[in-house]
């Protein structure tokens, strides 16, 4: 009797899902269309003629691969020092006590509030005057990137991995102790793998954060163009009227694929460490 | 508390507090400091001396006809996504009880992948299809040469419906775990008094999900608030003669494209202040319903 009414919103969802997928279809199938077909009158819905083309002309004319291996760069140094400093400093807020900690805890809210894109122009000088000085994080350079992303991921790590950190029984740090381990073999043998799913939802969004900035990049990575990022390089492509719309959509392919199989990879993950890190 | 504790927090969180002292914390300070000078191109290269305006940029920004409209463009092309993003995400949250597990697994399949899309490559993607001469919208429509991001609101629109399709899924999912949340029982209990599915959704279910509700929508508000590269990307940073500025664009174009560090400095701290004035709202709202921090 309930059938009827199911199959009607079944049928819906498989149209919804259709429609919300079908801008990342094209993407795929125009990067692999070849040239004529892609600015064909009469667009069809398929291929009888994949090509890596629009690829070869994206890696080798745009150097779009220099710019892959500089987003890859920056989102990953971004991931490690974030993690490893994030881990410490839940560390010493959730297992410490000491004066100055609930101040610090509503200071990490605050901070997460701050819209970072109006920080701009305070950074762009900073950066500016930090060049004269460590020429690698200035302007121009990937270091610039890295130390404000690594900035701007910190404050949702820490007060994420607060929670799994908090999880960790007490009892567990007494027993490693009276076992005779010292307190950095319990941080870095007992503690961290055990607040590991924490640590792979953050470094998720940290990636991701990293990886999707147009702003910053487009701000910092001024006249060096060997140290642009993929962002910005897909914008090179984008000229007024004569669009290489098969590169471009190649570019775009390239960009989207890391974070996408990234996300199906550890969406289980992500979203039982969201759930853990509200609990906590 | 063992002696030596405190050092011992204190050495574990200074790499943290370096970082953010100094990259958040004095970037801040320094946003306050610039918007108080006249600070352009030529007080940067050292040509001139940096003036001191106290609130010279603000009394200037607020005479400005220009940043009313796009303050008020910021206020509807964030409500016009808000309201979007939360119509859809609800509405399909709902869609996926409904339908078994095969039809909500493509369903949200295909919204991660929309979810996943970085915004640059997104906002490219939305170009092409809708491009005036390429795109697929036009083929289709049969109205080829039509451009699509030359009238100020169909522009606004475009956009609009790019920041929907990305950020519809984040909502979707929380509401869909939020329904499930739910313990079965209280539905059935419901049924068994006689109420009809219409009267359940919106005495039993709506007010069980309100916190959550709360939570969403505040945090896309604070998300559309502050759109940046779709704008830029697909209006080609604010539309012919800036008509698509929003908040965001307009204190980058003004800081870097004109030379008006100051002045961009300044629209950065009155964006500041009206987040922090939601987030207040959030906060309250969120202590009121019984939520706890």
């Amino acid at each position: 009797m309930k059938h009827p009414g199911r199959l009607v919103a079944e049928l819906a969802t498989v149209v919804i899902a259709a429609v919300v997928a079908f801008p990342l279809y094209w993407m795929v199938l125009t990067a692999l269309k070849p040239a004529d077909e892609v600015i064909s009158a009469d667009p069809r819905p398929w291929t009888l003629a994949p090509t890596l083309d629009n690829f070869t002309r994206a890696l080798t004319v745009q150097s779009f691969g220099r710019y892959f291996v500089n987003s890859l760069v920056v989102a990953l140094v971004v991931v490690v020092l974030s993690l490893l400093m994030s881990f410490l400093a839940a560390t010493a807020l959730t297992r410490f006590r000491f004066r100055g900690r609930t101040t610090m805890l509503v200071m990490l809210l605050v901070v997460q509030m701050v819209p970072v894109e109006a920080l701009t122009v305070p950074l762009f000088f900073m950066m500016r005057s930090l060049g004269d000085t460590v020429p690698a994080f200035g302007l121009n350079h990937l270091g610039s990137l890295v130390l404000v992303h690594l900035a701007f991921s910190m404050p949702f790590a820490i007060w994420m991995l607060r929670g799994f950190v908090a999880a960790v029984p007490v009892e567990l740090e007494e027993a490693a102790t009276l076992d005779g381990a010292s307190r950095f073999r319990f941080l870095w043998q007992v503690l961290f793998p055990l607040v590991a799913p924490g640590l792979v939802a953050t470094s998720v969004l940290a990636f991701i954060h990293a990886w999707n900035d147009f702003l910053f990049a487009k701000t910092f990575i001024i006249s060096a163009a060997e140290n642009q990022t993929l962002p910005l390089a897909l914008q090179v492509f984008i000229k007024p009227d004569q669009n290489d719309w098969g590169a471009i959509m190649a570019g775009s392919t390239l960009m989207t694929i890391p974070v996408l199989v990234f996300f199906v990879l550890v969406q289980r993950r992500l979203v039982s460490g969201l759930a853990g890190a509200v609990k906590g | 508390m063992a002696r030596g504790d405190g050092r011992t927090a204190f050495a574990y969180l200074t790499p943290a507090l370096l970082v953010l002292g100094g990259l958040m914390a004095y970037p801040i300070y320094q946003l306050v400091l610039i918007s108080l000078f006249d600070y352009g191109q030529e007080q940067v290269s050292g040509g001139a001396p940096l003036e001191f305006l106290g609130l010279g940029n603000y009394t200037r920004l607020l005479g400005d006809q220009q940043f009313w409209t796009v303050l008020w463009q910021t206020v509807g092309f964030a409500a016009t996504c808000v309201i979007g993003t939360l119509v859809v995400g609800a509405a399909l949250a709902v869609l996926a009880t409904r339908v078994r597990p095969w039809a909500r697994m493509l369903l949200f399949l295909a919204a991660l992948g929309a979810w996943a899309t970085p915004a640059v490559a997104g906002s490219t993607i939305w170009l092409f299809l809708f491009d005036a001469n390429f795109g697929l919208v036009n083929e289709v429509l049969g109205s080829t040469g039509f451009s699509w991001t030359f009238d100020r609101w169909i522009a606004f629109g475009l956009v609009a419906a790019q920041v929907v399709w990305c950020s519809f899924p984040f909502v979707m999912v929380t509401l869909y775990a939020g329904i499930k949340a739910i313990p079965q029982e209280v539905i059935e209990a419901a049924a068994l008094d006689g109420a009809s599915t219409a009267r359940t959704a919106r005495s039993v279910m709506l007010p069980l999900l309100r916190p959550l509700i709360l939570v969403v929508t505040i945090q896309s508000i604070i998300w559309d608030f502050k759109v940046f590269t779709q704008i830029y990307v697909m209006t080609g940073g604010g539309g012919i003669a800036g008509r698509n500025l929003v908040l965001n664009v307009y204190a980058y174009q003004q800081a870097f494209a004109a030379s008006e560090y100051g002045l961009g400095a300044t629209i950065g701290v009155v964006m500041t202040a009206l987040l922090l004035l939601i987030t207040i709202g959030y906060l309250r709202a969120l202590r009121k319903s019984g939520e706890e921090l």
